[in-house]
């Protein structure tokens, strides 16, 4: 704890769980899927769903997704911004098993046809958990730079990248791999102490049986 | 390194070194986040200028929440002092109209500094730049004192709360008050134990408030408690000037509404299901907003 966690964040009101950290749902959702979204199915959950008209849960959420930070007041009228740029979006209340009172799940899609689904809550003075992502188990909450990596699970893959980050240099915090069995789907998330270039994640991305890679600055 | 885990380790390493709180806190915060004063102080300031524009963004008659349940009062207060309805003086004035600029501002998703909270963000800003405008203090003392507020603040949160979820609106309103009476304290020029007495005082006088928005929504009754926590802050901060003390030390304060905030039942603690947000009104606005919801969902 610092000053500036009791004197801050700057943010735009009224609320720091359903307002500043939907909208930081909203643009973690973004940079996983990499692209500007054309397309997106919000599903709101619990206390999301009960009161996201009077928290701006939903201009938040789509102010994320516009690549807004928590801080900028194009928030207030996201929606609009959304409209005229095109970008299509449904507002749904769901009932998801076990989920934190604060949830969200996001489908997006891009020009190309790219979707990510992703779901995750909003625990508190604007912190937010990641939870699953298009259908993969996760948890890390984007506090520090952070590493995400599709990939299929075989041997090596793993070595390979944290291989390549100690050649830059690059101390690892904290690293989990989620998958849903032997040889399929998998996914890293890396922790890292500082900032990724993106020279690093164009390495990244070249190696053996990685997808994806994104890199998330914290806010 | 200082650990924030009594109002009297701020107290007294000031004492030690014959300075004021914020200059110890702002030392040992540069060195805890491995920059320079200067940095932080800057930082700190920039915070300051976005509560400077959140009292006019507020400031005008059509301001209006997302839910539609509040706003343009601090217009309406505005207009009824400059025609001279003031029953508090020109001080008094200044905090209550900036208080319910930037608690309107906040409902109306504008840009605000959490202070501690979100919900809470009207009271210290309102109290520091109301005073430092009245009595004509200059801007780098007041945005010195935002680092004794946080001090205070960061005492509190470790000893006790500053969320309604967990401690009440006490927890809240209450701490934003008390880190802005010490802080106002220390702006004008009172000693580093008046502004513990004062955050005591402040924090005393809401001991037991309960955390019960209406509709689970961030503004009744949270916007008008930001209003009585900027007086709260000012009263406990005239009195610790005038030499007043709290005979319970702050930290046995901070102690005790913890203790409160543990016995309060979770109805009372931002459900918005107890208090005020169980009333028969209530119950039919919060009615009426999740139907609301519902509609174009
Ligand atoms: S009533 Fe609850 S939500 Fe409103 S200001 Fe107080 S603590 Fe915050």
């Amino acid at each position: 704890m610092n000053v500036f966690d009791i004197i801050g964040p700057i943010m735009v009101g009224p609320s720091s769980s359903h307002t500043a950290g939907a909208a930081r749902i909203g643009k973690i959702v973004r940079n996983l899927l990499g692209q500007e979204p054309v397309e997106a199915i919000i599903e709101l959950h619990g206390s999301f769903a009960q009161t996201y008209k009077g928290h701006g849960t939903d201009r938040a959420i789509i102010g994320g997704l516009l690549g807004f930070d928590p801080h900028d007041l194009r928030i207030r009228d996201s929606l609009n911004i959304a409209a005229k740029q095109g970008f299509h979006f449904t507002i749904k209340q769901v009932n998801l098993k076990d989920a934190h009172p604060n949830t969200a799940r996001i489908s997006v899609r891009d020009g190309s046809g790219k979707r990510v689904v992703v779901t995750a809550a909003s625990v508190g003075g604007g912190n937010v958990v990641v939870r699953d992502i298009n259908g993969l188990e996760v948890d890390f909450t984007g506090r520090s730079h952070t590493i995400i990596i599709p990939h299929k699970d075989a041997p090596g893959v793993v070595a390979s990248v944290t291989g390549l980050l100690s050649s830059y240099n690059i101390n690892i915090g904290k690293m989990k791999v989620y998958r849903k069995r032997r040889g399929g789907e998998a996914i890293m998330v890396i922790e890292v102490d500082q900032e990724i270039d993106q020279a690093v994640a164009d390495k990244l991305i070249k190696l053996p049986c990685v997808n994806e890679v994104t890199v998330l600055n914290p806010l | 390194m200082l650990r924030y885990d009594s109002v009297d380790e701020l107290i007294k390493a000031a004492e030690e070194r014959d300075k004021n709180i914020s200059d110890i806190v702002l030392e040992d915060q540069a060195q805890e986040l491995g920059k320079s004063t200067d940095d932080i102080y800057h930082q700190m300031e920039n915070n300051a200028k976005v509560m400077e524009e959140s009292i006019l963004d507020a400031l005008h008659p059509h301001t209006k929440s997302a839910s539609g349940l509040s706003g343009g009062d601090a217009y309406k207060l505005y207009m009824a002092l400059e025609q001279g309805k003031s029953l508090g003086g020109s001080l008094m004035d200044k905090v209550l109209i900036k208080a319910l600029a930037i608690a309107e501002s906040n409902a109306s998703m504008g840009r605000i500094v959490a202070a501690p909270t979100a919900g809470s963000c009207g009271i210290l800003p309102s109290v520091l730049l109301a005073v430092q405008e009245d009595k004509k203090i200059p801007r780098p003392r007041m945005i010195m004192s935002l680092f004794t507020a946080a001090g205070m603040g960061m005492v509190i949160a470790k000893r006790a709360s500053i969320s309604g979820a967990e401690g009440g609106c006490q927890a809240e309103c209450g701490s934003a008050a008390a880190m802005a009476a010490a802080a106002l304290v220390e702006m004008l020029g009172g000693s580093p134990r008046m502004a513990g007495h004062a955050c005591a005082m402040a924090l005393k006088s809401v001991l037991g408030l309960v955390c019960d928005p209406v509709a689970g929504l961030v503004e009744i009754p949270c916007i008008k408690r930001n209003a009585t926590g900027a007086i709260n802050a000012v009263v406990a901060a005239q009195l610790a000037l005038a030499g007043i003390e709290s005979l319970i030390p702050a930290d046995e304060v901070i102690d005790a509404m913890k203790e409160v905030g543990d016995l309060l039942v979770p109805s009372l603690r931002e459900t918005g299901e107890g208090g005020l947000a169980a009333t028969p009104t209530a119950r039919k606005l919060a009615k009426k907003i999740f139907e609301d919801n519902k509609e174009n969902g």
